[in-house]
């Protein structure tokens, strides 16, 4: 309440030409839903993201969990995924652009190239930093290999994979966002870019809170699905 | 290999990376049926010891028989008692004591009735639906001990079990624990730093001297056991023998 009230009044003074009041960023939210283009924008946009952040998430997990548990996979890959999670996308895009095209492929690519790393990254620690003295447990009480894998690794680890996946999910938006406007202006990248062209900041404006507020959603609505999962497998604290 | 040795120590020397050398030529022969501790000052290799009858680590020479078999890992005869509890935090009591029959394939509602037994055994019943971050360190030891009987080990490995849990709770958890042991016949092996607690709980006390370690003595005492746990504590003979062992252990101190 206290940002919307700040934000109307620094709107009203105003402090730049380019910079709308909360009331008609509100409005032009509105309008743009009622024509039409936002939805139209979001249908473009989900689908890099969706397929990014599925790609992400399956390989991501995937591959982390595979480093966690072989040191030959962690000699292999792990430098790959420190390069990536440090490289600038930015930098990287045209390379995308200029093998992958400017299609969906391209920026699927720029959606997992940017959450994948953070996936990766966390399921690897929680499966390497697993209590030595769990898995000292689980071979004194007769555990095979694959039940030291489900039964204590994994559990061990899903409150830093589902961080991971929280970053990744986050990332994916980054992703997205940077693809469209970089590669070619599709979607919300492209209501950004058209309102910002032609002066109609109010549009501008209200399409980058809507991608904003999707993102929060989406992300608040993971960490619920994670706490629910928890309790029910039964992790209470 | 006479009836009367269950777990036969031979030559064990234990050296591990980087040169440090933990168990020098350990000869120790363990009775079945009784309660044998480990006792000496810290990094004197009893825990290293401990883990390689148990199979967790690997001896860099001799061997370990266990009713006369040469043991190359852990095995179903032997189970452990955690130094730091080794607690699954996602799992409650119950889950947590039948997880050595899990591991095991056992079907749920056997080992759900198999670990209700044990948790009662220990004093926790009412707790099965319980968190370890919910209970007491003293309480959580309770149930690292439930896991070990659960699966009806015949040799139960202790690594300092009571050592992260406070005084009080300590006694009493040294008396309910030779209670249980008075009705279970296991074998015990216990590692303690403690001089009154092993000659509280044990008979046999096997003394090992500093790194690298070696089995210096091995002093049986002779405790009446039939009196009330304070009654022992006032024994003459326990505290001749807690005063033996301290003049031999002062020798290792530096």
């Amino acid at each position: 309440m206290l940002v919307f009230g700040a934000w109307e009044i620094a709107g009203r003074i105003p402090i730049s030409l380019a910079f709308p009041t909360f009331g008609e960023t509100v409005a032009a939210l509105l309008a743009l839903i009622a024509d039409g283009s936002l939805i139209k924008a979001y249908a473009s946009t989900l689908q890099p993201l969706l397929i990014g952040i599925a790609v992400s998430a399956v390989v991501g997990v995937a591959a982390g969990v595979g480093m966690g548990l072989s040191r030959s996979l962690e000699w292999l890959a792990l430098p790959i995924f420190i390069i990536l999670q440090a490289a600038p996308l930015a930098a990287i895009i045209p390379l995308i652009t200029y093998i992958y095209g400017i299609g969906l492929t391209a920026k699927s690519l720029a959606v997992i190239l940017l959450a994948t790393p953070v996936v990766v990254m966390n399921a690897y620690k929680g499966i390497r930093n697993t209590d030595p003295s769990l898995i000292a447990m689980g071979r004194s009480f007769l555990g095979t290999r694959t039940q030291q894998i489900l039964k204590i690794m994994i559990p061990h680890a899903r409150g830093l994979i589902f961080a991971g996946l929280r970053l990744g999910l986050a990332m994916g938006f980054v992703g997205v966002v940077v693809a469209e406007l970089l590669i070619t202006p599709t979607g919300i990248g492209d209501l950004i870019t058209y309102h910002g062209s032609v002066a109609n900041y109010a549009e501008m404006y209200a399409s980058i809170v809507s991608i904003v507020a999707l993102a929060a959603v989406t992300i608040g609505a993971l960490e619920r699905v994670e706490r629910r999962l928890f309790r029910a497998t039964g992790a209470a604290a | 290999m006479d009836g009367k040795i269950i777990v036969d120590v031979k030559g064990v020397s234990k050296t591990y990376e980087g040169g440090v050398e933990a168990l020098q030529d350990v000869h120790l022969a363990v009775p079945p049926g009784r309660l044998t501790t480990f006792l000496g000052p810290s990094g004197c290799g009893k825990t290293t010891l401990l883990k390689i009858i148990a199979g967790l680590i690997e001896p860099t020479a001799g061997d370990v028989l266990v009713k006369g078999r040469r043991i190359s890992g852990p095995g179903p005869e032997r189970a452990f008692v955690f130094q730091d509890f080794a607690l699954l935090p996602w799992a409650n009591v119950l889950r947590n004591v039948a997880f050595g029959l899990e591991l095991r394939g056992m079907p749920v509602p056997e080992r759900h009735a198999v670990a209700r037994t044990y948790i009662a055994e220990v004093g926790l019943a009412g707790f099965e639906e319980s968190y370890p971050s919910q209970l007491s360190g003293g309480m959580r030891q309770r149930v690292g001990l439930a896991r070990a009987l659960a699966v009806d080990a015949d040799i139960l490995l202790m690594d300092e079990p009571f050592s992260s849990v406070d005084e009080q709770t300590r006694r009493k958890f040294q008396e309910d624990l030779l209670a249980l042991l008075g009705h279970q016949r296991k074998t015990v092996i216990f590692v303690t730093h403690s001089i009154e607690e092993a000659v509280y709980l044990s008979d046999r006390i096997v003394l090992l001297s500093r790194r690298p370690g070696k089995v210096s003595r091995v002093i049986e005492s002779n405790i009446d056991r039939s009196g009330s746990p304070d009654d022992i504590r006032r024994d003459r003979n326990y505290l001749d023998a807690v005063d033996e062992i301290w003049r031999t252990l002062k020798a290792y101190l530096p």
